[in-house]
């Protein structure tokens, strides 16, 4: 049923290679339009090396990549306008205010001023965060300061939204908070390539691929592979997976 | 060998933002405890100000006999301590650091090898390899044989697991579990919710307050109401129909499931909430009570301090 999914992320064979060092062995996977999709995997199992190649910011050693229609070998600018990319430590600039931060990235990805303030002001009402628009980045709580970083990568309507280890350190309720924003981006059709620790999170994601040693060894809807694997849910899925156990 | 620690009426502010709100708490020895919360509750004030690298503004803590002030230099030496950020030199190599740590107390890697072997065999074979190229899950590894190296009696671990994989940080635990045997009193802080089951006691934090102090099963056992999980087919529009379903009860996403808990008896909610999702068109509808775990009480706890 997801065939008739327009694929926004194609990947084929892609291969990366440091030196002797294989770090991507062959990635072949599709991400379809509005999904959330849960990249997981251990420490150092290539999540990184892959991500920055779906982002442009790398080259394939072999394969192809298409992100949004895109080559990323051949157009690695023109990608980086069709995405945004929020990660947990360095999005924002803690000494620009609210509002700054917001045309900061309005001007980097090109938008008018016009066009800058509307996607400011709709942003602000949303997380309901009128009045704080001259406020330091520092002083704001980190819940609030990941729900911006959120809406900042989101200003220029990007088809995909990369998000690495979005919710680290945040509480609880917060955490939730986030994922809420998440679907919404989805229901309205953007596209959503998040990495997470929190094994409850996979839950929340529509189809995960758990990496391990610069392979994709699994692909699939959270309950597709509890039922393989024959566990009660993802953390067992995945320490089966990236422990290498039976 | 393994101490106690005292924790009274401990404050701390820094300009506006008051980290520590008047905290006291007992550590038993050879306690493996854990201090649980997200950023900005206040756990690693609390463990800068027990490793005497910053001053209360009021308050006190002893260790043992000994003042956190007056006596730091006596606690010093009997802790090791692995900061949140890496403690580790990037440009040393694996064995160089280790030996920079055991020099620093006055000892070699030989005397004290047995405590640290369970955690340094793991990283001996990259041992030649400087600690910046290390993965992620190898340096926690390598901060710990150097925390170690001294043979602490007293180990304070600040956020050891924070961005590490599942399976890294199942063996983590499993390390301190070993580690715990040697007769040590060990604190350790995270924002994994899951992790607060494998310690002996659990302080909740948030914002500069104890939410909760007990065993992880006298904090599951002291959970108010009756706890579910419901599935249905269609999962998106789920939350939002429970949640105007009935202010009384608290609904939230958790994993695969929705967690709702109420005051209700257990039959009585099942077929209230049955009857309700099905006349709202929902179908496989699937409701089980179930046992809350640490998160379920911690969203609980959060949920009564912003009421009152």
């Amino acid at each position: 049923m997801n065939d008739s999914r327009e694929k926004i992320i194609e990947v084929y064979d892609l291969v990366k290679r440091f030196g002797h060092f294989e770090a991507n062995k062959h990635l072949t996977f599709d991400v379809y339009r509005g999904e959330i999709f849960g990249f997981l995997g251990a420490n150092g199992a290539g999540k990184t090396t892959a991500m920055k190649i779906l982002c442009g910011l790398s080259k394939p050693t072999s394969g192809s990549v298409k992100v949004a229609g895109v080559d990323v070998n051949r157009h690695p600018e023109a990608v980086k306008k069709r995405i945004g990319y929020m990660s947990q430590f360095f999005s924002l600039y803690n000494d620009l205010t609210v509002k700054e931060n917001f045309r900061f990235y309005g001007g980097v990805y090109g938008l008018g001023k016009k066009e800058i303030q509307q996607r400011t002001r709709y942003f602000l009402d949303k997380l309901n965060m009128q009045g704080y628009e001259s406020m330091l980045l520092r002083n704001i709580p980190l819940g609030w300061k990941q729900k911006l970083a959120f809406s900042v990568a989101s200003i220029h309507r990007p088809d995909i939204i990369f998000l690495d280890e979005p919710t680290g350190g945040v509480d609880p309720i917060t955490r939730r908070q986030f994922w809420e924003m998440i679907y919404e981006a989805s229901e309205n059709g953007t596209t959503v390539f998040v990495t997470t620790h929190y094994m409850d999170e996979a839950e929340y994601c529509e189809r995960v691929s758990i990496m391990s040693e610069g392979e994709i060894k699994a692909l699939g809807r959270p309950r597709e592979l509890k039922d393989r694997y024959g566990v009660k849910n993802m953390n067992d899925v995945f320490l089966r997976i990236a422990r290498n156990v039976e | 060998m393994s101490v106690t620690i005292n924790i009274k009426n401990l404050v701390k502010s820094y300009k506006k933002v008051e980290a520590l709100k008047d905290i006291s708490l007992i550590i038993k020895p050879n306690e493996l405890f854990g201090f649980i919360g997200p950023d900005g509750a206040g756990k690693t004030t609390l463990f800068r100000i027990l490793t005497s690298l910053i001053l209360p503004d009021s308050g006190l803590i002893t260790v043992d006999q000994w003042d956190v002030i007056r006596d730091f230099k006596n606690i010093r030496k009997i802790t090791g301590y692995m900061p949140g950020r890496f403690s580790l030199y990037m440009d040393l190599t694996v064995q160089e650091n280790l030996e920079f740590y055991a020099k620093l107390f006055g000892t070699n890697i030989q005397e004290n090898y047995d405590l640290i072997k369970d955690v340094y065999e793991q990283i001996a074979p990259f041992k030649n390899r400087r600690a910046g190229a290390l993965s992620g899950g190898m340096k926690q590894k390598l901060a710990l044989s150097c925390a170690l190296i001294h043979k602490p009696r007293l180990l304070v671990l600040d956020e050891p697991t924070t961005g590490v994989d599942a399976v890294s940080r199942k063996e983590f635990w499993e390390l301190l579990k070993k580690m715990q045997k040697k007769d040590i009193t060990i604190l350790v802080s995270t924002p994994y919710m899951d992790e607060a089951a494998l310690c002996d006691r659990v302080a909740l934090m948030q914002s500069g307050k104890l939410l909760s102090l007990d065993t992880p099963q006298q904090i599951i056992n002291d959970f108010k109401g009756n706890l579910f999980a419901i599935r249905t087919e269609k999962m998106y529009t789920l939350l939002n129909s429970l949640t105007a379903f009935d202010a009384e009860m608290q609904v939230y996403r958790f994993g695969e499931s929705l967690h709702l808990s109420t005051s209700l008896n257990p039959s009585e909610a099942k077929e209230k909430i049955t009857r309700y999702l099905t006349e709202k068109g929902y179908r496989e509808i699937y409701i089980e009570q179930v046992t809350p775990v640490i998160e379920d009480c911690f969203l609980a706890l959060m949920n009564k301090t912003i009421v009152s």
